[in-house]
């Protein structure tokens, strides 16, 4: 229902300004999260019914610091100190008052310091994930174990340890320190990465709810490009996945088997999104120096442009292949390359940049150097051994609708003999 | 998926002191997988006993009691982890207390759903 959807678009919006403000007064992360999760329940339930209040932002400020204030009084032997606080200051009300009147700059301080308190270094990767979802996005945990395809039980206490985990290590709401905001500024980086890659590979299973996750992803990618214009990285993150994203509707043949790059019906791709990815991608580097995002989505912006699989640039993106190899190296950029070259310059010289991955231990056994050595000894006409190498990949990878892609490919060779 | 292989009714010859820690170890296990967030699933299986196995006997179908594998250690149950590494879920099931028991724990990743462009 489209009430229901902006009411949920609404609540999601206010989330980290709420949660900013809470926390940014009372400190405790922890409790302040809990209770902005119980007002956004609540919000959810009376708001569609009874409509949407004239300040709805004060209403959840009001309605969490209620929450806040009785588990404080609850709590009386330990918190008498936080209770006689409490009551002193009227927050909910003075809150609630203030929030017209609070410049946005306020809001938008709030949220990329709940973004770098959330992808804080003491948490694992997972953790990260689970708890911007939550206080940055305003999912709740059972989205999130949905997303994850685990029990609610399990996510509920993987957020409630990362926030204990958070106050353990003594993270307070401020901006990290300029030394650190670079490190923080990547790690929140991945995180949303993480995310969108969480949602575009599932997005070939039946389940739904993970594909969200890309929107969700994007949503948050471009609230931190609106609060950092003027970061090259954070620009080119957003474009690599809007471009990325564009070709959801054609990944996927009739059957739900995943159709590669080359192969896809670019008609079916999403005109709106790759414009705005390139334009992105292309101004950004323009006054950045190119970092590793940036220089994946403008790999992505030369497939995009070319209107046919064969009409790819490859020259292009095999320099720029070389350059991301050079700032950031990494097997997968490598493997990438190879194709690239092998595109370029024909399956043999694509075959020889594989022979650095045999000895990387990171890559050695891996099924995708497995599945890219078949394709480039088919390219290169030696269907035996590409038939080997794909179904050597096959045995090797966990994803259902990859392994039927490389059986098939198997299939499809010459049998031996 | 941590396949859990143990001889038939190997608790029921320990002490009561030995089966009551291993009970206590398998709880603690648990219980920290569950507040580390790691825990998905798990079932316990009935005994061996119970098996009725399916198999096609001169081209049909034929039901017959009793285990598929005619080995000493049988197929006792599962857990099912969400964890950052196959090593960590070995890590896990390398402190199954079954195993010193002369249990065997098997450690297999679970096919998902999920595919990348390719």
């Amino acid at each position: 229902m489209t009430g229901d959807r902006t009411v949920e678009d609404l609540l999601r919006a206010l989330t980290p300004q709420v949660l900013g403000l809470l926390v940014r007064r009372h400190g405790q992360f922890d409790r302040c999260e809990d209770a902005v999760q119980e007002a956004l329940l609540a919000a959810a339930t009376q708001w569609p019914e009874q409509g949407v209040p004239d300040n709805p932002r004060g209403w959840l400020l009001t309605v969490a610091t209620r929450r806040l204030t009785d588990e404080w009084r609850s709590d009386s032997a330990r918190r008498t100190r936080e209770v006689a606080v409490a009551l002193r200051e009227p927050a909910y009300a003075a809150m609630a008052r203030a929030a017209d009147s609070e410049p946005a700059v306020a809001d938008s301080d709030d949220t990329l310091t709940l973004l770098f308190l959330c992808c804080h270094p003491a948490l694992a990767g997972s953790a990260q994930v689970a708890l911007t979802l939550r206080a940055v996005g305003g999912l709740s945990t059972a989205q999130i174990a949905r997303a994850h395809l685990v029990p609610e039980a399990t996510m509920s206490q993987r957020i409630r340890r990362a926030k204990q985990r958070i106050e353990a290590a003594g993270a307070r709401f401020t901006m990290p320190a300029p030394g650190e905001r670079d490190e923080r500024l990547r790690t929140v980086l991945r995180v949303l990465y993480l995310i969108f890659n969480e949602g575009y590979t599932a997005s070939s299973g039946p389940d739904l709810h993970r594909a969200e996750l890309t929107g969700e992803a994007i949503r948050l990618a471009r609230i931190l490009h609106g609060l950092l214009p003027d970061d090259g990285e954070v620009a080119g993150l957003l474009a690599l996945m809007l471009l990325t994203d564009a070709h959801r509707a054609a990944r996927l043949g009739p059957d739900g088997e995943l159709v590669p790059l080359a192969e896809q019906d670019r008609t079916r791709w999403d005109a709106t999104a790759i414009a705005e990815g390139v334009t992105l991608i292309t101004e950004a580097l323009t006054w950045s120096p190119p970092g590793p995002y940036q220089l994946q989505a403008a790999i992505a912006a030369v497939h995009a442009e070319a209107p046919t699989a064969a009409e790819t640039d490859w020259r292009q993106i095999v320099a720029l292949y070389r350059l991301l190899a050079r700032i950031a190296p990494n097997p997968m950029v490598t493997l990438n390359q190879s194709v690239a070259v092998a595109m370029a310059d024909g399956p043999r010289a694509g075959l020889a940049l594989l022979t650095q991955l045999d000895a990387d231990e990171r890559t050695a056994g891996h099924h995708r150097l497995a599945a890219v050595r078949g394709h480039l000894l088919e390219m290169a006409g030696e269907p035996g051994a590409a038939r080997d190498a794909y179904l050597a990949a096959a045995r090797g990878t966990t994803s259902l609708p990859e392994q039927r892609y490389l059986e098939l490919k198997a299939a499809r060779m010459t049998p031996p003999r | 998926m941590l396949l859990i292989w143990n001889r038939p009714g190997f608790t029921e010859e320990l002490s009561e002191e030995d089966r009551t820690a291993l009970f206590g170890e398998v709880d603690e296990i648990m219980k920290e997988l569950a507040e580390s967030g790691e825990w998905v699933a798990g079932q316990a299986l009935a005994d061996p006993s119970q098996t009725l196995t399916v198999r096609a006997v001169g081209g049909k179908p034929e039901i017959v009691d009793g285990p598929f594998m005619e080995s000493k250690e049988q197929f006792a149950g599962y857990l099912t982890v969400d964890c950052d590494s196959p090593q960590r879920a070995a890590e896990i099931a390398a402190r199954w207390p079954d195993v010193r028991f002369g249990g065997v724990m098997e450690v297999r990743p679970i096919m998902d759903e999920a595919g990348t462009e390719m």
